[in-house]
Formats: structure tokens, sequence, C-alpha cells
């Protein structure tokens, strides 16, 4: 069967994608073609190429999703790797159960957080996804069956960890998620005038609050280069019986076609900034809006038109470097005539991941989306990829399709260990990209 | 539907739909004849909230079992108010036209099969006068078409079972729901080229539940099918023999 499948970010496109559909743990693992590769695929929302296959097959996971058990007493819970995180909200929230650890989508599969080890706007505290992992099965194509876990198989489980799905495919996991006496957020709004003032703010809210993101506005310049609004909260306490001011999520929100090429420019940008810039959420809110801001419109991503998008996602050291790196970039998106839609700048922590490959370091993040427009987008965000690589800093492989395979192993000096997990008959278009084969 | 047979637990609709059940408590008797695969099923609906599931690996082609299967479900799950027709099979009709034997076993396990397990089922809800009896059918049932006229077959005559069924079982208060579902993205259709017509396993069980819910007899999954098929239906016979369909 061939069905076109895209990344999140509609960049590259890979036409008509054969696929194979996992339905069941125990099923095996199926021979590729000659020449051809596997790799498995969830909900595809990573935005470049890294759940990918151009030439190859990909192993869709949407119905491996069952729940193989949760013991509300624990919080411990096992499900197959297709199982998405709305999923899991949905069912433990009532039982004051979360995951510790949720990016900014909840249509993520676990399969998918765990290949990505994916972070929260609560780094600083819990870490990545890879750390609440307890253990997972993993199925390599020469039919062998591993459970992975910190003291079994324990190469395999740190190898897997942000190993971008080429270690093989994850058939289930058990996670341990987290109490929590209320799924609402008590938040706080507070407005910056530039870098110098978020990170004013840093301190103080890292000590304090447990989640905290900023926004930044793309278009301001000079002594405002880096303005935005700081988002931080806290789980509500318990018994806080107020109704929170942002409701859940309607459903059935959606952007029905893609935009024409035109729709966002400086202009629209300009406008989109300075309505973020007078919407100022505080107080108590649902947990929908504040972890999943954008999930309330569905396929946002095709505001973006046809030619998709291209995401840039960096760490870079919490230093001077680290900051005059945030500042180049900053300021190198806001000259460049292509403004970014969406700034997010967030801090990770040291709390240490047990992936390999896993991308958040002690430092700042900065991510950017850049409507594709061709070559000078792909100029751009190659300038942005050198300036990362300057400061010490990594760029993120989940929102990336454009670092060089130089880049890739400055980013990751665990590569050559990590290839050597990687499955024979497992590749993706990112993978050949960075190792200078496609 | 509180206490539920449901045949075929591991097909992708069944399993949409068994996920609802559970997560409204009901307690579930599932048959499939992969025994692992209908472990998983079990595992996911006892998570998201089942009273109760129990299972039995049973291959459904094999009719001499139906009583005996009907009974074990009524005793396990303490009585039974509904019961899911979910197994079938698409057939391969260019095998089937060239062999009685293929269409033989479309006939055998889209119809006799369904028959011999609504006949049990149907004489127990009609005595405990309360039930509700879902059978999953197909468009294709609706008129004959070249390209699978022995698939549709089975599900026409399965429709017409289903309407006299109807007719005997509406004065004991038991409702009969004949659910035709359009093209379905699962397993079945994997084969076939996907397009917009195509439906997903959870939208069609949203459906199947809110038909039993207001309690209607023949419903059409998604119900742009329902104007579609009007139209199909009312071609006459001398133009529609001649459409390549």
């Amino acid at each position: 069967m061939k069905t076109e499948r895209t990344s999140w970010g509609r960049y590259p496109r890979v036409k008509a994608q054969p696929v194979h559909p996992v339905s069941w743990t125990s099923e095996p693992l199926p021979v590729p073609p000659a020449g051809g590769t596997l790799l498995p695929h969830g909900q595809g929302r990573s935005y470049g190429d890294s759940c990918l296959n151009e030439g190859g097959t990909l192993l869709t996971t949407e119905r491996l999703d069952h729940f193989l058990g949760f013991d509300p007493a624990t919080g411990v819970l096992r499900c197959e790797s297709g199982v998405t995180l709305d999923t899991i909200v949905r069912l433990v929230a009532p039982q004051g159960w979360f995951p510790p650890v949720t990016p900014g989508t909840k249509f993520v599969t676990v399969g998918g957080a765990i290949a990505n080890d994916v972070h929260g706007k609560n780094h600083v505290r819990e870490g990545t996804f890879g750390r609440h992992l307890r253990r997972f099965e993993l199925v390599r194509s020469d039919c062998s069956r591993r459970e992975c876990s910190p003291t079994e198989n324990r190469d395999w489980f740190e190898a897997t960890i942000g190993g971008l799905g080429l270690t093989g495919l994850i058939t289930w996991a058990e996670l341990q998620l987290r109490r929590v006496s209320n799924p609402y957020i008590l938040q706080e709004t507070i407005p910056f005038e530039n870098l110098e003032g978020f990170l004013s703010i840093l301190e103080e809210s890292e000590r304090d609050f447990e989640f905290n993101v900023a926004w930044v506005d793309s278009l301001a310049r000079g002594r405002h280069l880096g303005r935005g609004l700081f988002y931080r909260g806290d789980y509500a306490p318990p018994q806080f019986d107020a109704v929170p001011r942002a409701r859940a999520i309607p459903s059935g929100l959606g952007v029905p076609f893609d935009f024409p090429g035109f729709a966002l420019n400086r202009v629209s940008v300009a406008a989109f900034n300075a309505l973020q810039y007078r919407m100022r959420p505080q107080g108590l809110v649902h947990y929908e809006p504040f972890f999943y801001p954008l999930d309330a419109v569905h396929g946002w991503n095709r505001i973006y038109g046809r030619q998709g998008f291209l995401q840039f996602q960096c760490g870079v050291p919490m230093s001077h470097a680290g900051v005059d790196a945030l500042r180049e970039i900053l300021d190198r998106s806001a000259h460049s005539g292509m403004p970014s839609f969406l700034t997010v700048l967030k801090v990770y922590g040291d709390v240490p991941s047990p992936g390999w490959m896993s991308f958040p370091k002690r430092g700042f993040s900065l991510a950017l989306d850049f409507a594709n427009r061709g070559e000078r987008t792909y100029r751009l965000v190659d300038e942005l990829d050198a300036v990362t690589r300057r400061a010490g800093g990594r760029v993120y492989p989940a929102k990336d399709s454009r670092m060089s395979p130089e880049s890739f192993r400055a980013y990751y000096p665990e590569h050559e260990r990590f290839a050597r997990y990687v499955d024979p008959a497992f590749s993706s278009s990112f993978w050949r990209r960075v190792n200078g084969a496609g | 539907m509180k206490k539920v047979l449901v045949l075929g637990a591991t097909s992708a609709i069944a399993q949409a739909t068994v996920r609802l059940l559970a997560a409204r408590g009901a307690a579930l008797y599932l048959v499939g004849r992969n025994p692992e695969r209908l472990q998983a099923v079990a595992q996911d609906a006892r998570t998201r909230g089942a009273a109760r599931v129990e299972t039995e690996a049973l291959d459904l082609d094999d009719l001499a079992r139906h009583e005996a299967l009907v009974t074990r479900a009524e005793e396990a799950l303490g009585g039974l108010d509904g019961a899911l027709l979910a197994h079938g099979i698409l057939g391969d009709q260019a095998q089937a036209q060239g062999s009685y034997a293929e269409t033989e076993k479309v006939l055998h396990t889209n119809f006799l099969s369904a028959v011999s397990l609504l006949t049990p089922l149907a004489n127990r809800f009609e005595s405990q006068k309360a039930g509700t009896l879902v059978v999953i059918s197909s468009v294709a049932g609706d008129r004959g078409r070249q390209s699978n006229y022995v698939y549709g077959a089975s599900k026409g005559a399965l429709n017409v079972f289903l309407q006299g069924l109807r007719n005997r079982l509406a004065r004991s208060g038991v409702a009969v729901v004949t659910v035709k579902p359009g093209f379905v993205d699962t397993p079945m259709t994997a084969a076939m080229k996907k397009n917009p017509l195509f439906a997903s396993p959870e939208a069609v069980a949203r459906g199947i539940v809110r038909a039993v819910e207001t309690r209607q007899d023949e419903v059409y999954l998604p119900d742009f099918w329902r104007p579609i098929m009007f139209l199909i239906r009312g071609i006459p016979e001398r133009v529609f023999k001649r459409l390549k369909l």
C-alpha cells in the first residue's frame, strides 16, 4: 500500500511511501525489499525528515495502540508504542495521574516520544521522557526481541532513547506517571522587554515554578530584540475548586485547506505577534491550552501552504557565548525578511537522560518556524546552524531538515557508538543525510 | 448494552467499539481466532474501564460450537443484553467467479455463521424480552455489482434475514441493528487504494454506539452512504447492467 506521508513540517516531501501497518506486538517485522529499509512511523509529528524514509518502507503504528495495563495505585502504565499521549492523558488525568514529561503536542505516540526523547516545559525539574521509562520491548529485523530497562539490556535501552527509531521497532513500553493533585495549572504571564529582561525573570522562575517557557516576538529588533512573554506555572493545589478560565480545547477546529503562499508575511506575523503580546493568560487554566496550545487547531501546519515550513530548534550553553548566539539567531531571523511565525525560548536543566543521543543539555533552547521559501530559507537555516555550532550548541533532529553531516558529528559525540546499535535493515532520510549518503 | 458478547473481537471495527463500551463500564465476552490478539484487546478493554472481560479463542466458521458458545458467554457475564457480530471476510471476487468453493467460504462466514449465531441469541433475547443485536453488514449488500457481488450477496442475504428477525422481535422489545458501513480503513481493505470515502474504524464505532443508543434499525456509516445507496438502488437495471461498478 502506498500513501503520501509527510512529516509535520511537510518539508522535505516524499512522494508515495510504501507503508506496512503493524497492528499487534507479536507480529514479525516484514523483510524489506532488496536495497530497501524500514523505519517506524507513529503520528508523523517530527518536523523534518527523521520520520521519513524515502525509498524505504514505513512501519506505521496507528494500530499498535493497545493499553496493556495501568495501576492507579502506583501510576505505572504499560501500553503499545502507537498509543498517543492524548489517549494516555484522557485515561489517567481523571484518576489523578499525568505524564511527568509532555511535549507541546499531545498527538505524539509513546514510540515517537522515546525515539526523540522528547522534553517539555519542565526539563529543569524532570528531564526528558526517557528518564521516566521503566522498560520497553525492542524488536529487530533479525526477529530478536529484547526487553530493555536501566538494568536489563541497558546498552539497548540507552541507544534506543533518542535513537530516532533506528535501533528497531519499540512494540510496547512501561512508563512511570506522576501523581498530580489537580491537572489544572496555575499560570502567570510576565512581559519582558528584551533578552536581558528574559534572563532577569529566569532565575526566580526556575526556582519557584515547575513549568517555564517564553514566547518571543520575532519581529522586534534593536533594543527590543528578544522581547516577549514569559509563561510560568505549576499544577494547582488540591481542592482548588475554581473553574479554570481557559477551558479544554474544543475539538473540531481545523485548517481545512492549504493557505496560499502569501498568507504568512511580515504583516500577518506582526499582527499575530501584536495579538499574542496582548493576550496574557493568568490564574487557573486547563492543562490542554497550557501544555498543547497549538493542538487546538488541527492541521495548523497547513497555514504554511503546500511548501510547508522548516523549524529550527537549537540548544546553546547557559553562558555569555550562549546568550550571544541567541541574540545573533534572533537578529538574523528578524532581518531575514522571512519572520518566524512562532518563536519559543526555554531552558534546559542538567537532569541527565539515559539516552546517548538525547538532545537537551543544560542551557537555552530556541525554536523558530520559517515558511518554506526555497533557497533563501534553506540558507538562513544553514546560517543559524553555523551560529549554533560556533557557540558549542546543538540542533534537535526531531525538528531538523538541514543540519550537515559535519554538524551532526559535532553535535552528537556519541554517534559512533550509537551507529553500532542501528538495525542493519532500518534507516531514515535523516540518517542517510547526516551520514552523507542522501 | 452492559453485558455484551463480541464476535470477531479482534477486527478493527469491533476493537474500536469495544473501547467505547469498555469506557462506559460494560462487561464483555470477546471471541476471536487468535488468542494473543484477543488478550491484547482484552487487556486494553480492562485498562479502559470495562467492568469485566472474558475471552474465548474460537473459529466462528465452526457452526456446531455456536450454541455452547452463547451459553458460556451468558454464564460468564451473568446474562447477556447485547451482542455485536463483527466477524466477516471480504473474499476474492475473481477467485469466487472461478471456484464455487471460494464463494461458499464467503457465504459461510458472512451469512451462515451469522445466522447460526443469531438463532440462539434471538431466542434468548426474545424470551428475556430485552437485548440488542448489532450486526455489521455492508453497503455492498444493497445492490449486486460485478466487482464484488459474492461478498455483496452474503451481506444482502444477511440484511434480509435481519429485517425478518427485527420484524419478529419487535414485539418482545428486542432491537436488531443492521450496520452498513461503506469503505473502512481496516486490514480487510489494506490492499485497496484509499480515497476520501474511507472512514476510520473509530468513526464507525461511534456511529454504532449512537445507533444503539438511539434505537435505530438500519444505519449507514458514515451517513453520507444513505443518499449514495438510495441513488445506486434507484438506477434501472437495464442501465445498471451496463455500468462498470
